[in-house]
């Protein structure tokens, strides 16, 4: 089996075969509201069945993305096609795309029924196959209990599955999630993201997320598109992001990282040789193009940095000294801030697979940090 | 924390409904006076409700102002609806803060002024004066107190309801008819009571407005008092409060049971 990166290996993978035919796709969509500039210039690509997450801090364009897609919003350059066919020009009440809204939106004056039954009704479908959808859909998210109850009788988990089966009741191409888990607690949206996933799979369905909860994402979707300012700066798969980010601010966004600023000593084909400004020395897998002399970062994650009392074999390269400054134990593994000589502090974790160690590392030790050739990556932005 | 209620208390409080509602109290009374003088007490009767049956001139003007009330309050909280929802939902349009302005500014405008003005205006044009020139003049100053009252319901109102209506498939027109409408319910009916209540008792702008065959019921009443206060008057006033708060108790109930009911099935 060829070597891949993360943990998981994915066989659902259209955007890597050059023959497949996206289903959604921007075109140079720009959208400018006054002078604020909200989407800029931005292509992007969804497939059918993808399950695709847009992540990025509040103010980065992802909702006007998606509300563009809703047709609440019109592009102020740039085309969206579905299958296709320009969506330019057709009102929201026309575009075969169904939306869930961060707020949920159920409408107060109508019982649970009625709600999901909405869509259905402007359809003019026969009153008896109304019945059977709404039936289906209420029980598909557990919610034929409460069919005659008005939504101010409900929970907010219970408010939220509502809104779900209001949005899929209509068999849309494409299903918009706007912060669909936000208003939930920890626990409750947990399990909501994995209900939201099998249905994803059960319905087959192209499902378009907005959120700014990287592990939202991350455990949700095929692929994220990573925005910052308007614009989309990564989009892959999540162990892609994670383990392979483009730029310090994706790095930096998911997950917690450790950054080096370096300049390029010699590239090799197989390595690339980095001298740091906090003094030590890097050999990094290529690939990436970098020429010498070029100033550029290295990225490493905590969980990749080994620490240790004893120097490593070979410590003029991919290891470095420190002090340990601060340690947090988080029971299933322990957290250590170790300061540098030239003064940063370093982030290294390890999982606690024992319950006895007999030299435990502790406050002000002497410690080595060091990682393999293919731990860390080089970032060129 | 509870405030202890003073003898201050009581006696302000009795004193400031006093205020109110003496002379209405008083008004309700005499109206049963048997003696035609207004002023002494001559035992109890029903005798001036009878009469006033038998009172053609009352009773014309009465239905002449109910069905001004009723058109007029009709066609301003359709009218005035829909400017709300124009001046909250179109958002930022040049002049709007004018519009916005503009709406407001007949509710501080002096009755006399508006009344005059409608006046020239509908003899600049040539407009028989009747009931129909009555209804206009009250429907173009009510309509902005319905205006006022929609508007402040609608910047409440969740925005995102109105947009699931239209991503369900509904076309805008029928998104605004089953949901917008409905949820905004309430502050329409009260901008309809509100005309309503305005037009029964007008008496400037009408007085200015009006021509033959279309005396409203302040009217009369205005032109009777100046002649003499007679128990009938009473009646009729008798009739009418009571009839206004037949109307407030019902409004207000029925928003109260449509707030509270959902709430305490769920508790």
């Amino acid at each position: 089996m060829k070597a891949a990166l993360g943990a998981v290996r994915r066989s659902f993978q259209p955007w890597a075969d050059p023959a497949a035919k996206p289903f959604i796709t921007f075109r140079g969509v720009t959208k400018r509201f006054g002078q604020f500039v909200a989407v800029d210039n931005q292509t992007l690509e969804i497939f059918e069945r993808e399950f695709h997450a847009l992540l990025g801090p509040s103010g980065c364009g992802k909702t006007t993305l998606l509300r563009m897609l809703a047709g609440f919003e019109t592009p102020s350059e740039g085309d969206i096609l579905l299958e296709d066919k320009p969506l330019a020009g057709v009102p929201p009440h026309r575009r075969p795309v169904n939306m869930m809204f961060q707020s949920y939106a159920l409408f107060p004056h109508m019982s649970v029924e009625a709600n999901v039954a909405f869509g259905l009704k402007q359809d003019k479908l026969p009153k008896s196959e109304i019945g059977d959808r709404v039936a289906d859909v209420l029980k598909l998210v557990k919610m034929e209990a409460f069919a005659r109850r008005k939504p101010d009788q409900l929970s907010g988990g219970q408010r939220q599955r509502v809104a779900l089966a209001r949005a899929i009741a209509k068999r849309p191409k494409v299903l918009l999630l706007d912060e669909p888990l936000g208003a939930l607690d920890k626990k409750l949206r947990e399990e909501t993201q994995f209900e939201l996933i099998n249905l994803q799979e059960t319905l087959g369905l192209t499902f378009v997320i907005v959120t700014h909860d990287q592990e939202e994402a991350m455990t949700m979707a095929d692929r994220i598109s990573v925005m910052d300012h308007g614009r989309i700066v990564q989009v892959a798969s999540p162990a892609e992001i994670y383990e392979r980010p483009k730029s310090r601010y994706v790095a930096d966004f998911i997950g917690s990282v450790n950054i080096f600023e370096a300049e390029v000593d010699n590239v090799t084909p197989e390595r690339i040789h980095l001298a740091t400004t906090d003094g030590f020395d890097v050999a990094c897998d290529a690939d990436i193009a970098a020429a010498k002399g070029q100033t550029v970062w290295f990225a490493v994650r905590p969980e990749k940095v080994r620490i240790s009392h004893a120097a490593p074999a070979d410590a003029g390269i991919n290891a470095v000294a420190g002090e340990v400054w601060d340690i947090a134990y988080f029971g299933d593994m322990t957290l250590f801030n170790v300061r540098l000589d030239s003064g940063r502090i370093v982030r290294a974790s390890a999982m606690n697979a024992a319950r006895i160690v007999e030299q435990p590392i502790t406050w002000e030790d002497r410690v080595w940090l060091s990682w393999s050739a293919d731990a860390g990556v080089v970032l060129l932005d | 924390m509870m405030r202890r209620f003073t003898a201050f208390n009581l006696v302000s409080i009795v004193l400031g409904f006093a205020f109110l509602y003496l002379p209405i109290v008083l008004l309700v009374i005499y109206s049963f006076n048997a003696s035609r003088l207004v002023t002494v007490w001559g035992g109890f009767s029903t005798k001036w409700y009878a009469s006033l049956l038998e009172n053609e001139a009352i009773l014309d003007a009465a239905w002449v102002t109910l069905r001004v009330g009723l058109v007029s309050a009709t066609i301003a909280t359709v009218l005035g609806t829909m400017g709300a929802v124009a001046l909250v939902r179109r958002g930022r349009f040049f002049g709007r803060t004018l519009f916005t302005g503009m709406i407001m500014a007949p509710l501080v405008m002096p009755e006399v002024i508006t009344g005059l003005s409608l006046l020239l205006l509908f003899v600049a044009v040539d407009f028989d004066r009747g009931f129909w020139t009555v209804t206009i003049a009250h429907i173009s100053f009510s309509m902005c107190f319905v205006a006022v009252v929609v508007q402040s319901r609608l910047v409440t109102f969740d925005r995102s309801l109105e947009e699931a209506a239209l991503d369900l498939g509904a076309t805008p027109l029928r998104a605004f008819v089953q949901v917008t409408l409905p949820n905004i319910f309430p502050a329409v009916a009260a901008g309809w009571m509100l005309a309503f209540t305005l037009s029964l008792d007008d008496l400037v702008i009408a007085s200015f407005t009006t021509g033959p065959g279309a005396t409203t019921l302040p009217m009369k009443i205005y032109s009777q008092v100046r002649l003499g206060v007679t128990p009938e008057i009473n009646a009729v006033c008798t009739i009418l409060v009571a009839l206004v708060t037949l109307g407030v108790l019902t409004a207000t109930i029925a928003t109260k049971a449509r707030a509270f009911s959902p709430q305490a099935e769920a508790r």
